[in-house]
């Protein structure tokens, strides 16, 4: 009884507060976890015209026929190494460049740098994409400078070879600076006693990036890439779908975009959602992992 | 305090390879923007990089402009825009308020039941099926409804509303305000800022978004800008046809069209980032502290 009246005090006093929820949750019930049930489909041999509720159950056969499908391996072996390097080259430099940037004495030219640098994160992928394809065609820029360098034109972006390359370049050179305006905040949290206490101490400009700039970012730093290396697995289909072409899957396919191959284009819904399952399945393991790590480590966790 | 020789030379070094940053970054904008004011044959005779446009046309444009697709996808983006901006700005605001709010007996559930959409979603075919029954397919409110609210930029608006001290709304209450009134006359005014953050994202978002247009639209002439661009110049779909000229204006501009495309694709955004730049930096740094 007095359970019933606490809830019911509660809801008298905060209605208006529920009120305002109720269009968000709409939404999120709509949009959110109507297609999370919908995703049962993948345990289905679904059809369409017979709805989630007359289809057949075929239970982890669709599952089964992925971990068969002769491009399993490919399309995994791909999605890792892809992350892999964009992890290798993207995360270290946007820190290299902060920790540089810091290092400019001239406030006017350090904005010049920053609002420059991050322009091309604002620029859609389309654009982007397009650029790179102009830019990699046989009679294009990049093949300029190859061929006034002594090398031949080729048409780059039909090698598989070199998709992974190009991938993580134009990424890096997209996001590079975006990236570094956190760790910028955190060089401009660190103590000015802490520099002035070292310089006393005889600390040259170097040991004092050294033993103070790095230490105070150290951090962010570990953070950050815990959530980076979490959310691995989760890389998105949308570049990868602008940059390649069937010459390059071998290299560039990955599991997003099988999923929409396999999904949307040739519409074979059930085993589509099954791939996509799978993938946000291990990712939320992966990312949980992760957390609980960073938890452990820094004390820093993302939930 | 006096600088080494060592410690000089960095800084000339560190000011270069700064300056070159500055240039690998500008460059293929202004690469572009010359070869969109180029002649085709010219452009295609010249090698490496470019100063200069060749042979200054601005045929380019006037053919971009006329392209039918080009004109509805502008109209098309615009009006995603505005429908979707005043969509986005009100579920944020009360995913945020409702985030933020105090003595909420079911907010330990509430909170879960918003951060776990963050982590985990159904995935594209679900979402695809589930917009598809609902009606949008082939609509332009499928790229405007669905994906309306985002989770991580409530958070950044819940932070900025957590900042205003709590006697304020108390006493809002005591004077007999209920929330919603509290909301749009106190904390909505109070958070302006970091709600043009928000919007900016928002903006940039639908500005730059292409990929629900290409599996939820069916018709061309309902596609926003940027998935005209990716049918043209991604793959490749012919948009000479469409005009009725002479195979030698064909010739002419066939390459060079393909940048004043990319320019006009682009250019919105580049007008107004310098302006901007700082507030959505302020976004990030706000969604920093609570990271």
């Amino acid at each position: 009884m007095r359970k019933n009246n606490t809830w019911k005090r509660d809801f008298q006093r905060n209605k208006y507060k529920y009120l305002i929820f109720l269009p968000v949750f709409t939404y999120l019930i709509v949009f959110c976890y109507k297609p999370m049930y919908g995703a049962v489909i993948a345990f289905q041999n679904y059809r369409p015209a017979k709805g989630i509720i007359g289809s057949p159950w075929v239970g982890l056969k669709n599952f089964r026929d992925f971990f068969n499908d002769f491009y399993f391996p490919r399309i995994l072996k791909n999605t890792l190494l892809l992350s892999t390097y964009s992890i290798l080259w993207g995360f270290p430099i946007p820190i290299i460049f902060a920790l540089l940037l810091n290092e400019i004495t001239s406030t006017r030219f350090k904005r010049i740098i920053q609002t420059t640098s991050y322009l091309p994160h604002f620029i859609s992928l389309v654009v982007v994409c397009s650029l790179i394809k102009q830019f990699a065609m046989t009679d294009g820029l990049i093949n300029d400078i190859v061929e006034l360098l002594g090398g031949e034109r080729t048409p780059i972006l039909q090698y598989p070879g070199n998709f992974r390359t190009v991938y993580v370049a134009s990424g890096v050179w997209q996001q590079f600076g975006w990236n570094s305006i956190i760790y910028l905040a955190a060089l401009s949290g660190i103590d000015v006693a802490l520099y002035e206490a070292a310089q006393i101490d005889g600390a040259s400009r170097f040991q004092r990036v050294l033993h103070v700039t790095l230490p105070g970012i150290a951090p962010t730093i570990v953070m950050l890439l815990i959530l980076r290396v979490g959310s691995m697995l989760s890389l998105g289909s949308e570049k990868v779908l602008l940059l390649y072409n069937t010459a390059t899957y071998s290299t560039a396919d990955i599991i997003a975009t099988y999923t929409y191959r396999k999904g949307l284009v040739e519409a074979n819904f059930s085993y589509g959602t099954a791939v996509g399952l799978f993938n946000s399945v291990v990712n939320v393991i992966f990312l949980v992992l992760m957390n609980a790590l960073s938890k452990k480590i820094s004390n820093i966790g993302l939930f | 305090m006096k600088k080494t020789t060592g410690e000089k030379t960095f800084d000339v070094f560190n000011a270069l390879f700064m300056a070159f940053v500055i240039f690998i970054t500008l460059y293929p904008a202004y690469y572009l923007l010359c070869a969109s004011f180029s002649d085709s044959t010219e452009l295609l005779r010249r090698n490496g990089l470019l100063w200069w446009p060749q042979g200054f046309t601005t045929g380019a444009y006037k053919l971009t402009f006329n392209y039918p697709l080009v004109k509805t996808g502008y109209m098309n983006t615009l009006f995603i825009l505005i429908v979707s901006l005043p969509l986005n700005l009100f579920l944020t605001i009360c995913c945020a308020y409702v985030l933020a709010a105090r003595n909420m007996k079911l907010k330990k559930f509430i909170i879960p039941f918003v951060m776990f959409t963050m982590f985990f979603s159904g995935g594209l075919i679900p979402s695809f099926l589930n917009v598809r029954s609902l009606g949008m397919y082939n609509s332009l409110w499928a790229l405007i409804i669905p994906g309306s609210l985002s989770v991580y930029n409530a958070i950044i608006v819940k932070t900025a509303i957590e900042g205003i001290p709590e006697s304020l709304s108390e006493s809002a209450y005591i004077d007999g305000a209920n929330d919603i009134y509290l909301l749009a006359r106190i904390i909505i005014p109070l958070i302006t800022p970091t709600l043009a953050v928000i919007v900016l994202y928002y903006g940039v978002g639908h500005w730059n978004s292409w990929f629900s247009a290409v599996i939820y639209l069916k018709d061309n002439t309902k596609l926003p800008i940027q998935a005209v661009l990716r049918a043209i110049l991604i793959e490749n779909q012919n948009i000479m046809s469409a005009n009725d000229m002479s195979d030698g204006e064909v010739n002419r501009y066939a390459e060079t069209i393909k940048y004043a495309l990319i320019v006009v694709g682009t250019l919105p955004i580049l007008v107004v980032y310098p302006f901007l730049q700082k507030y959505f930096v302020k976004g990030v740094m706000i969604g920093a502290v609570k990271g």
